[in-house]
C-alpha cells in the first residue's frame, strides 16, 4: 500500500477521538460520563507546566530516565548489514516501557482525586507497573488477570502482591487479557465514583489511545535526541513489536512525519499467520468494534471474538490500538509479523551477542531485524525498541527449548 | 404508524400498571429450548421482550448473562439465527414487542444495512446497544430509526441532568433507567432513589420510563413498578433458567414452566403494585 499524501500523520485523534474510520468512543453510557471527566483533566494536565515538570522528575529519578540509546555493535557485526541501536526501555524501572504511561496516569489520577486504581494486566508487565505506582503514592490498587495468565506469570503476581496491589483472577470467557480487560471495565461502571481506570496499552475508548500514546512518546522523543547526538542524522528505519501497540506508537510518533524513515510494526504470528493460532490482529484480523474502539480484531464470521495466541503473553491480545490500525490503513507503517519459533531464536541470539535477554516481546521485533538488516546497507541506521526484559519469560523459553 | 411498543405501552398505562419487561439471551440454553421460552414468555405475563444477542465479550453484563452467551453460543447461535428466532415467534405473535440487546461488534459484521432490513422484516421492534452512547448516534442509532426501528438508549445514575437531553435525543419507544452503577445481577437499588431518578428523567421527556438492574423478585418488581413505566427482569429470570438445567447445562422439562411460572409470579407483583408515581419518594402510599 503506497502512503496516503497528508500533510501530517501526528494530528489525530479528531476531538471525538477517530483517527480516520478507527478509534471512537464505544462504552457504556455509565461510563460515558467519566471517559469526558477524563478527556477534560487530561486536555488541562497536558497543557499545565506543573504536571509536566512532577512527571519530570518522576523519570529522572524514579523511573531511571532518560533510558540509553545503545550500538548493538556485535549484532550488527554478525548481521552484516544495517548499524543497529536499541532504545534500551528494558532498563526502567520495573523492567519494561509500561512504567513511562503508568507514571503519566497516576498523576493523573491524583489530579482528579481518585483514590481507587484498577488495571488489566497479561504478561503482567503493566499490572506490576501500575502496583509499583500506587505503592509509591499510596493509592489502592486492584489488577484484573485471566485466572490463565495468573497460572503462567506467578513471578509478576508475586510481584504485584509484594507491592501491596490485589490480584483478581478472572475465571470469565478464555480467562486472558481480553477477559481481565472485559472484568476492570465492568469493575470501573460499579465503582464509578472514586475509581481511575489505568489501561495498559494504547487502546481502549478515547482519549485513552491519544494519552497513552502521548505518555509513550518520551521513547521517540528520547531516540531523536539520542540519535542526532550519536549519529549528527535522524535514523533511517524504526522497528518495534505490537500487542496493543504501545511501545512501537512511543517510538513511532515522534517520527511520523519524517518521509524517509521506513517504520516497520512487528505483530505476534505465532504458529503462523496460516494457521488460527496467532496474535496478528492487523495481518489476520479485520475492523471491529470492541474494548471502546474500533481497529483491526481478531473474530469469527458472527463477529464473536477469537482468542489470539502468541508465546509471548503480552502479545496475545486480540486487538491493536486504533492509531496503529490507520497507520496500517493508510500505508504509513509496514506491518510485519515473528512466529514463536523465530522470536525464540532471536531471543537466544540477542542474549549471546549483546548480554541483553530480550523479553519475548520486543524479540519479535528482534526477529524481523533479522531479515531486515541484512537487506540494507551498512550506512543504514536502524533503531529497535527493546520494550523489555526477559527475566519473567525466561522459564517459558526454558521449556520451549527443552530445560536448557 | 404506532409501533408496538407505543401501543404497548399505552395499553399498560391505560390499566393503571407498569409493564412487565424481560430478558432472555436469544439460543440459551439451546435454539429450540430457547424458541419455546420466548413463545412461552407473553402468556406467562411479560409485555415487552428483550432478546439477548450473544456475544462473547459483554462488558456491561454480570456472570449470569455472561453465561448464558456462552452456552448459546456454545449451541451454534449466531446474529442471523436470533433474527431468524424474532420471524418464527411472529408467525404466532403479532402484538408482542421484541427488542434485540446486546453489543455491537456482531451488528457491525453483519453489516448494519443489512442487519436493519432483515431485523424489520423478522417483526424485530426495537434495539439496545450497550455500547453504543450518544456520541457515536451515526453508526446505528440514526440509520436504526429512519429504518423505522425504535432505539432504546440506557440512562445512568451517572448520566446527569446536563448530559439527559443528548441521551434522550434520538431515543425513541421507552427509556431504559438503569437503576445502579454496575453490571446486570448486581445489588438491589435503593428504590427511594428509583422515584427521584424517574421523574427526573419524566422532565425530560414525554417517553415511558422502564427500570432494570437488580429486580430479583416479585417484590423488588412491584417496588419498581409503583414508580416505573416498566420494569426489567434479567438476570432473576436467567438464572431461573439456569436452575432448571441438568448437569451438562441441557434444558430439561423444567426449563420452560419453571421459567413461565416465575414471569407469572413477577407479572403479579407488577399488576399488584400500588402506584406512587409522582409524590418523590417516602411512601405516600394512596
Amino acid at each position: 500500500m503506497k502512503p496516503e499524501k497528508l500533510n501530517s500523520f501526528r494530528t489525530g485523534p479528531d476531538e471525538r477521538g477517530h483517527f480516520g474510520t478507527f478509534g471512537g468512543r464505544f462504552v457504556a453510557e455509565t461510563l460515558m460520563p467519566l471517559i469526558l471527566d477524563l478527556e477534560a483533566a487530561y486536555a488541562a494536565a497536558r497543557v499545565d507546566p506543573a504536571f509536566t515538570e512532577e512527571l519530570q522528575g518522576l523519570h529522572k529519578h524514579y523511573v531511571g530516565r532518560p533510558s540509553p540509546l545503545y550500538f548493538a555493535e556485535r549484532l550488527t557485526e554478525h548481521l552484516g548489514g544495517a548499524k543497529i541501536y536499541f532504545k534500551r526501555e528494558e532498563l526502567n524501572h520495573t523492567g519494561a516501557h509500561k512504567i513511562n504511561n503508568v507514571m503519566g496516569q497516576i498523576l493523573l489520577a491524583r489530579r482528579m482525586g481518585k483514590t481507587r486504581i484498577i488495571a488489566e494486566t497479561g504478561a503482567g508487565q503493566h499490572g506490576v507497573a501500575t502496583a509499583t505506582a500506587c505503592a509509591r503514592f499510596g493509592l489502592q490498587c486492584i489488577v484484573y488477570m485471566g485466572a490463565v495468565d495468573v497460572e503462567r506469570q506467578k513471578p509478576n503476581v508475586f510481584r504485584m502482591k509484594m507491592l501491596g496491589a490485589e490480584v483478581v483472577p478472572v475465571q470469565s470467557g478464555a480467562k486472558t487479557l481480553k477477559d481481565a480487560m472485559n472484568e476492570a471495565l465492568r469493575d470501573w461502571v460499579t465503582n464509578v465514583h472514586d475509581t481511575f481506570y489505568c489501561i495498559g496499552t494504547a487502546a481502549g475508548p478515547h482519549p485513552y489511545p491519544a494519552m497513552v500514546r502521548d505518555f509513550q512518546s518520551i521513547i521517540g522523543t528520547e531516540t531523536r535526541a539520542q540519535i542526532l547526538e550519536a549519529e549528527g542524522r535522524l535514523p533511517d528505519s524504526l522497528v518495534a513489536c505490537i500487542g496493543g501497540g504501545s511501545n512501537a506508537i512511543g517510538l513511532f510518533h515522534p517520527f511520523l512525519d519524517e518521509p524517509d524513515i521506513e517504520i516497520f510494526g512487528v505483530e505476534a504470528a505465532g504458529h503462523g499467520l496460516d494457521t488460527p493460532a496467532h496474535a496478528a490482529s492487523i495481518a489476520g484480523g479485520k475492523p471491529g468494534v470492541l474494548h471502546g474502539n474500533r481497529t483491526f480484531l481478531l473474530m469469527d464470521d458472527d463477529g464473536q471474538i477469537v482468542e489470539g495466541h502468541s508465546i509471548s503473553a503480552g502479545l496475545d491480545y486480540p486487538g491493536v490500538g486504533p492509531e496503529h490500525a490507520w497507520l496500517a490503513d493508510v500505508g504509513r507503517v509496514t506491518f510485519l509479523s515473528a512466529t514463536d519459533r523465530e522470536a525464540l531464536d532471536a531471543f537466544q541470539l540477542c542474549s549471546k551477542l549483546e548480554g541483553i535477554i530480550p523479553a519475548l516481546e520486543p524479540a519479535h521485533a528482534l526477529a524481523a531485524i533479522q531479515k531486515l538488516a541484512p537487506q540494507r546497507g551498512k550506512d543504514h541506521i536502524m533503531v529497535l525498541n527493546m520494550s523489555g526484559r526477559g527475566d519473567k519469560d525466561i522459564f517459558t523459553v526454558a521449556e520451549h527449548l527443552g530445560g536448557m | 404508524m404506532t409501533s408496538r411498543l407505543d401501543a404497548r405501552f399505552a395499553a399498560c398505562a391505560a390499566a393503571q400498571r407498569a409493564a412487565l419487561v424481560t430478558f432472555i439471551t436469544a439460543g440459551d440454553p439451546d435454539p429450540e429450548t430457547s424458541l419455546a421460552l420466548l413463545k412461552s414468555l407473553p402468556e406467562a405475563g411479560a409485555d415487552v421482550i428483550e432478546l439477548g444477542m450473544p456475544f462473547t465479550d459483554p462488558m456491561a453484563d454480570g456472570p449470569v448473562i455472561q453465561a448464558a452467551g456462552l452456552r448459546a453460543l456454545k449451541h451454534g447461535q449466531t446474529l442471523a439465527k436470533t433474527v431468524a428466532m424474532v420471524g418464527r415467534f411472529r408467525e404466532s405473535d403479532a402484538a408482542t414487542p421484541i427488542i434485540l440487546m446486546g453489543y455491537y461488534n456482531p451488528i457491525y459484521i453483519y453489516g448494519v444495512e443489512r442487519f436493519l432490513t432483515d431485523a424489520l422484516a423478522a417483526g424485530v421492534d426495537g434495539l439496545i446497544v450497550v455500547d453504543l452512547p450518544p456520541e457515536e448516534d451515526e453508526e446505528l442509532c440514526i440509520p436504526a430509526l429512519k429504518a423505522g426501528l425504535n432505539f432504546i438508549r440506557l440512562a445512568t445514575p451517572t448520566t446527569d441532568d446536563k448530559r439527559l437531553p443528548a441521551v434522550l435525543a434520538n431515543t425513541s419507544g421507552f427509556v431504559y433507567y438503569v437503576s445502579v452503577t454496575g453490571i446486570t445481577g448486581a445489588a438491589v437499588p435503593d428504590y427511594s432513589k428509583v422515584n427521584e431518578a424517574v421523574m427526573r428523567i419524566k422532565a425530560h421527556t414525554a417517553l415511558p420510563v422502564a427500570v432494570g438492574f437488580g429486580v430479583k423478585t416479585a417484590e423488588n418488581a412491584a417496588a419498581v413498578a409503583a414508580h416505573a413505566d416498566g420494569v426489567v427482569v434479567g438476570t432473576a429470570l436467567i438464572s431461573v433458567l439456569k436452575q432448571s438445567l441438568d448437569g451438562n447445562e441441557a434444558a430439561t422439562d423444567r426449563t420452560v414452566p419453571d421459567v413461565a411460572a416465575f414471569v407469572a409470579e413477577l407479572a403479579r407483583g407488577v399488576r399488584g403494585a400500588q402506584r406512587v408515581r409522582g409524590n418523590a419518594g417516602t411512601g405516600a402510599l394512596r
